[in-house]
């Protein structure tokens, strides 16, 4: 490789890689196995995916394979990422490639986890446009700046890279919304045309839903499509904060 | 259209003990002022007397201003304390973690912290004031 | 084996994607009980991954546009074999569509004026065909499917619609009057299997672009609902009518949009040279995708090919500056970078013509509903069953669909359908029961594959599939002549019988990818059957299907649909409709861009 910029990768990976079937495992182990790369940068999924041709009892969730599904967001070596945009020259430049579920959430077989709680999160900021008034004939207008404002927040994949990498949402999964959650919270209450910001404000003043947020930032080192949670974190408390004095 | 209204995930607030967060996040901030101040006023009290004498201490804590600030400082570190305690005990010792225990486990935590920052609390403010 | 739990609902649809969402919203909004079931999270379906933008003539960056000339330009970028009712329903009741989406919340892209943004696409015209480009297609940046497809899933969760996330349909259950009563489900989680039972059961299962090697379809694009229609059947229709867009990633096939031509980047060959104004002087890099992906090929057989092999074209795009680049096709410079390895910025992308679309599919009308053709040729509906989305023919794409169609489909036939079941609930459908032998009839091949008697004889679903998608590639691509069909035809009923005898090698219950594996390979070789079987059939050039042996348009005798039938292998013709409700019909001439 090398002329298309890539780096040159070695031939043999070492791949240590989490296993758990609830049927066959009383508890999860790590399966240590070799690959085959052909010295090509190969991304995380299309290793899974040759490894799942020689034992086709490996699971993982996958679909869009260019970054924009959010369905194989997992522990690569060690970092919360998309296993479909995650070259090896970055997940395992020595060679040795660990792959885990995402941590934080209950694993349901070897690479998927129940992401019942995530999606309740989402659920929770009420992830959906509000605005009662009669919409006119035609769209609702809203100018290139205010447009602006929903740059870097309603990209979200919900892969949840974010959320299962802040330990505030380890520890209070059901009370803390987490940054992907809140991230969306900010994306409707940034956009011009909803109308219930105060409603969306009174759901996150408690002490947890958004307050657990310690601002360790895992979430922005975490985010495959480099959003900043905690930045819409740091507004949504702002607005919080104007309307408490 | 529908359902308009916010659903969201309100918490249970027995355990916040009624605050909301901006309650807890400005007292965090407000109470670090005050011990800041405090802090900066001893260091720099404690500089300008290089030979302090017992004497010039009690004079110090002789004024109301002093003891008011005193008893303010106390009362930030006090609350400063418990919130932030507080919020250690609800990460940590949970049903999540812990199991079923967590929540008598917690409440215990809770209280022995409690006390002893009632217990800080009053032996501080006696020492202030006698 | 204890009872099959069964569960019950006014409106049951199967795919959670565009389309599948936009019916749904129709159907909870006015309080039916509506169930969506999904093999992903619907946020994870395949119109996540759609680009360029929505195309309607809402005005915006034209005052004049009308939707009569998007009518004009969908029936000409079709070939003539779109049906001109749709199509004409299609364009009119678009910016409704459109507008509704945008109240739903949709973030586009906005003007100066703080309306929609458009941009220009591939086959838009003025004035039918005579004012020079237009700028049609409505634009959230070059994530325009992505927030499409959220904020449809938002609006059901506003609206309390039931999501079987992660459950698979493995088949319809059809009662002795052919009447579709549901569908068996499993729930991949633990494998349970349920009958769901619904008085409408709508197939919004998209495409099947995995028939191939090379697409940049998702792997979940599988062809679930066509396979299911077969079995049980039902007829297809077009199925020979695959498109290949011009600008797939080299190598990976990701999908770079053709905004990105429309933002005003081009394709060069080995030489620099902008080859396309020799094919399509007028039009250029914007003519129909047909046309361009063609350019292109005869471009690389005539080895002015980029790269040492000489084996793609490149898409230049830096004379657009880093701003426009960041502002309007951002996601496409995040892609170019991981999948290319080039920054667009400074350097062009590598690109192939890839398979994209199905435009052929379940024919249905404009309320999607499922046609099948009485003794006598003419159309009856097939009664419970609906489809809609690029599982449906209906047709508005004919033989070559538009960029910037297909999300206006979906959202466009999605409602229509959603809205006729409203209707036809109000009017009060019956359930129709299904008897325990006809369950037995839909769970036959889930039976089958758990049986795991047939033994796989060496043979594993991966390398079965390859062979497959090789075969499909390389016979049935963008070019094809009889005497490669006919070997492709013969190499790919070869491994039916391998394809059906495959047994699980992993019994287990809980998310066990391989038994879904097997399932959806077995519903790609049906997609591949019927369009091999139908493209050979017709013997003309038309649209996305060029025949090295029959070069010409042959209205005499192919300005028709295609038909095919699992049952022997029959195929047939259904007439394209020529008759608009409110105008004329474009008759048929030379179509040139």
């Amino acid at each position: 490789m090398g002329k298309d910029g890539s780096n040159v990768v070695s031939n043999k990976l070492q791949i240590s890689i989490y296993r758990y079937r609830p049927e066959h495992d009383e508890a999860p182990w790590m399966q240590d196995l070799e690959y085959e790369t052909g010295g090509r940068d190969l991304m995380v999924l299309d290793v899974l995916e040759g490894l799942r041709e020689q034992d086709p009892s490996l699971s993982y969730r996958r679909s869009c394979r260019e970054g924009v599904c959010g369905s194989d967001g997992m522990n690569i070596s060690g970092r919360n990422n998309l296993a479909c945009i995650t070259p090896l020259s970055q997940a395992a430049p020595d060679g040795r490639l660990v792959l885990r579920p995402l941590p934080g959430l209950p694993v349901v077989r070897d690479l998927v986890v129940d992401m019942t709680m995530f999606y309740r999160q989402y659920e929770s900021i009420a992830p959906y446009l509000i605005n009662d008034s009669p919409p006119p004939a035609i769209e609702r207008l809203q100018s290139p700046e205010q447009r602006a404002q929903l740059d870097g927040l309603y990209e979200c994949i919900l892969c949840a890279c974010c959320s299962t990498s802040c330990p505030s949402f380890w520890w209070n999964p059901e009370r803390f919304v987490g940054p992907a959650g809140l991230l969306q919270a900010w994306r409707f209450l940034a956009d011009s045309r909803d109308t219930a910001d105060e409603e969306r404000l009174a759901g996150l003043e408690d002490a947890f839903s958004l307050f657990r947020c310690h601002g360790i930032q895992n979430c922005v080192a975490s985010c495959p499509k480099k959003l900043n949670p905690t930045r819409a974190i740091g507004e949504i408390r702002n607005q919080l904060i104007k309307r408490a004095v | 259209m529908g359902n308009g209204a916010v659903r969201a995930a309100r918490v249970a607030s027995a355990s916040s003990f009624g605050r909301t967060g901006v309650q807890d996040w400005l007292v965090q901030r407000l109470s670090a002022v005050v011990l800041l101040a405090y802090t900066l006023f001893l260091v720099i009290f404690f500089l300008r007397h290089p030979q302090l004498s017992y004497m010039e201490w009690r004079e110090l804590f002789a004024t109301s201003a002093m003891r008011l600030f005193s008893v303010l400082a106390l009362l930030a570190l006090a609350s400063h304390a418990w919130i932030g305690l507080w919020a250690v005990t609800t990460d940590y010792l949970t049903t999540r973690l812990l199991g079923s225990r967590a929540t008598l486990l917690r409440l215990l935590a809770q209280c022995a912290v409690l006390l002893l920052i009632f217990g800080y609390l009053g032996v501080g403010t006696l020492a202030i004031f006698r | 084996m204890a009872q099959m739990r069964s569960m019950t609902f006014d409106a049951l649809i199967i795919g959670g994607g565009g389309a599948g969402l936009r019916t749904a919203l129709q159907l909870s909004g006015s309080g039916y009980r509506t169930a969506v079931v999904s093999k992903v999270f619907p946020t994870r379906s395949h119109t996540v991954s759609a680009q360029g933008g929505i195309t309607c003539a809402i005005g915006s960056a034209d005052a004049e546009d009308d939707w009569r000339w998007h009518m004009y330009d969908t029936v000409k970028g079709a070939d003539y074999i779109g049906d001109q009712a749709a199509i004409e329903y299609m364009c009119r009741t678009g910016p409704e569509v459109v507008f509704e989406l945008e109240h739903m919340g949709l973030p586009f892209s906005r003007t100066d004026e703080g309306r929609i943004y458009q941009r220009p696409f591939g086959g838009q015209s003025r004035e039918y065909g005579k004012g020079g480009q237009a700028a049609r297609t409505c634009a959230a940046a070059d994530r325009t499917g992505h927030a499409l497809l959220h904020t449809l899933y938002q609006n059901n969760l506003r609206h309390e619609t039931t999501f079987f996330n992660e459950w698979f349909a493995v088949d319809l259950v059809l009662n002795s009057a052919g009447t579709v009563t549901g569908v068996i489900a499993i729930n991949i989680e633990d494998g349970e299997t349920v009958l769901l039972q619904s008085r409408a059961t709508v197939l919004a299962t998209g495409g099947a672009g995995r028939i191939y090697a090379s697409t940049t379809n998702a792997h979940i694009n599988t062809g679930d609902g066509i396979a299911m229609a077969l079995r049980a059947g039902i007829m297809v229709q077009d199925m020979e009518m695959w498109q290949f867009h011009p600008t797939g990633i080299h190598g990976a096939g990701v999908l770079v949009t053709e905004g990105c031509r429309g933002e005003g980047g081009y394709l060069i060959n080995r030489d620099g040279e902008r080859f396309m104004e020799r094919y399509a002087p007028n039009a250029k890099d914007l003519a129909g995708r047909d046309v361009v992906a063609r350019s292109m090929v005869l471009e690389l057989q005539e080895e002015r090919g980029c790269g040492d092999e000489r084996d793609h074209l490149l898409l230049k795009l830096d004379h657009l500056g880093e701003e426009v680049l960041n502002s309007r096709l951002p996601g496409i410079c995040e892609l170019a970078r991981t999948f290319a390895h080039v920054d667009p910025v400074r350097e062009p992308i590598p690109v192939v013509p890839t398979c994209h679309y199905m435009m052929g599919g379940v024919p249905v009308n404009i309320d999607g509903q499922i046609l099948r053709q009485a003794d006598d040729g003419s159309d009856e509906v097939v009664a419970g069953l609906y489809a809609c989305g690029e599982s449906a023919c209906v047709s508005v794409h004919g033989a070559n669909r538009l960029g910037g169609n297909s999300l206006l489909d979906l959202v466009v036939f999605g409602r229509a359908t959603g809205q006729f079941i409203e209707s036809a609930l109000r009017d009060g459908i019956s359930l129709e029961s299904a008897s325990s032998d006809d369950v037995e009839r839909a769970m036959a091949r889930l039976r089958r594959l758990d049986s795991g008697s047939a033994g796989n004889n060496g043979d594993t679903p991966a390398a079965l599939r390859r062979a497959m998608q090789g075969i499909m590639q390389r016979c049935f691509g963008v070019f094809r002549s009889g005497e490669l069909m006919r070997t492709g035809r013969d190499e790919l009923q070869a491994l039916r019988p391998r394809i059906e005898a495959l047994s699980l090698s992993d019994q287990s219950s809980v998310f066990n990818t391989e038994r879904f594996e097997v399932l959806e390979l077995q519903n790609l070789y049906e997609v591949a059957e019927a369009t091999a079987f139908t493209a050979e059939l017709r013997t003309e050039s038309r649209g996305a299907h060029a025949r090295e042996d029959y070069q010409e348009r042959d209205d005499e005798n192919w300005l028709c649909h295609s038909l095919y039938w699992r049952d022997g292998n029959r195929c047939g013709r259904r007439a394209v409709n020529f008759s608009p409700a409110g105008m004329d019909a474009f008759q048929p001439t030379v179509r040139s861009y």
